[in-house]
């Protein structure tokens, strides 16, 4: 699960209302090469939810130096775009879970992929 | 997917599971829940015949031309039911980034031996899509979704299920972006249950059929629009389309009119009643002569 990912997704529990951003407890995590799309980075910069991006990053210990703020203007910052890309798509949590803000329900990670389906009685 | 089952089973038919899955070859959701179908003989299948790969490859080629992304932009997207990533590699190769979301392990196990570049998540579209709203740029689905209209268990409603999905999937889609269905549906009564939750769940557009008249390269796209009011594609094989190649003869009233003669005059012409006098004549009856009052006008009253 790249952290581009783990930004987008919230629990779905029925009764929940405040599932994001899940807490990511990894045991195995595997940095690597992608190629680097500047263009794609910046698109996505304003979707991503900032806070939760320097959270999850500051929780696999793959933080480095990523701002707290996100940085004004940063469409032309090239060296800024990367720091963004190396941290949405080449950290990747291979074992792990995630932990649901409100509920504390855990979302097993296995092989890479989040296990997201739901009980009878959470739907 | 339907083709290929006919395949396997002449195949091998020893596996107690095949015979149980060729059973019902043609719609293999009235066989098994998808995450029992799907398991690892069936999901093996998806990545190794060749043909599947062609027309799921073809079916996402269509889908994302429906999607009419912005040119030249990588995109963000959502697969559903992406199984063993064929579509995804599609995407991939078109310079977009994607999630995809499937409810067999060993579809999405093929997946990640495949080395697809999209993430990936166990999920069941009829649970919901958990993700932010606005979330992504595009939605495409191939042969996915009519297996959210069987009820796999006693405490699924497929109504329900549909409009959680499409409620849900709605609101992680960005506004004016659209989801793109490529499905298989077993009926008309199929069809209305799923156009009807997804626009109760806020979706514009509707169904584009491609070769309509052929039954074998017919194919449906359910087209959603989130937000956006816009002109529905026309189906491939279609009068109006510039694409393909009509397959069908122009339906001309002028030529029915005469389709079920075989040979003979049209009924009730002069030539008619000359061919008629001339056969109760060979069947020894008495005939008046031939004459130039015969089969003239008669005034109507006659």
């Amino acid at each position: 699960m790249k952290l581009l990912t783990h930004n987008m997704l919230t629990s779905h529990v029925k009764g929940v209302t405040k599932g994001y951003p899940l807490l990511i407890k990894a045991t195995e995590v595997k940095v690597t090469e992608v190629d680097f799309n500047p263009q794609f980075v910046s698109r996505m910069i304003p979707k991503l939810e900032w806070s939760a991006l320097v959270q999850a990053a500051d929780e696999l210990g793959h933080r480095q130096d990523l701002p707290v703020e996100l940085v004004p203007e940063y469409e032309k910052n090239e060296e800024f775009l990367k720091k963004v890309h190396r941290v949405l798509l080449e950290v990747e949590v291979i074992e792990g879970c995630l932990r649901c803000p409100e509920s504390g329900r855990e979302f097993p990670i296995s092989r890479g992929i989040p296990n997201m389906l739901l009980n009878d009685d959470e739907v | 997917m339907n083709m290929l089952q006919v395949n396997s089973s002449s195949l091998d038919t020893n596996t107690d599971t095949r015979t149980a899955m060729t059973s019902n070859c043609r719609r293999p959701e009235h066989t098994a829940p998808p995450d029992v179908f799907y398991n690892e003989v069936e999901a093996k299948k998806y990545s190794q015949n060749s043909r599947m790969i062609e027309i799921q490859t073809q079916m996402s080629e269509r889908a994302v031309e429906l999607l009419n992304l912005p040119e030249g932009q990588p995109c963000f997207l959502l697969d559903v039911g992406c199984g063993s990533g064929l579509s995804g590699d599609f995407l991939s190769e078109e310079g977009h980034y994607w999630v995809g979301v499937d409810i067999s392990t060993a579809m999405l196990d093929v997946a990640l031996d495949r080395e697809v570049e999209g993430d990936l998540l166990v999920g069941d579209m009829g649970h919901g899509m958990p993700f932010r709203p606005g979330t992504f740029d595009g939605c495409i689905s191939i042969s996915a979704l009519q297996w959210l209209c069987n009820a796999d268990k006693r405490s699924h409603s497929p109504p329900k299920r549909l409009y959680t999905f499409f409620s849900t999937l709605y609101s992680s889609l960005s506004r004016g972006s659209r989801a793109i269905f490529q499905l298989y549906p077993e009926n008309s009564e199929q069809l209305e249950l799923i156009t009807t939750q997804a626009m109760r769940a806020g979706f514009g557009g509707g169904m584009v059929v491609d070769y309509p008249n052929s039954s074998k390269a017919k194919k449906f796209f359910l087209c959603l629009f989130a937000g956006v009011t816009g002109s529905l594609p026309k189906g491939l094989g279609t009068e109006t389309s510039d694409r393909a190649v009509s397959n069908q003869v122009q339906y001309s009233g002028q030529r029915c009119r005469f389709k079920g003669m075989k040979g003979k005059s049209a009924k009730k012409g002069r030539d008619w009643i000359l061919e008629k006098k001339e056969r109760r004549r060979r069947q020894g009856r008495e005939v008046r002569a031939d004459t130039k009052y015969t089969a003239r006008q008669r005034k109507p009253h006659f």
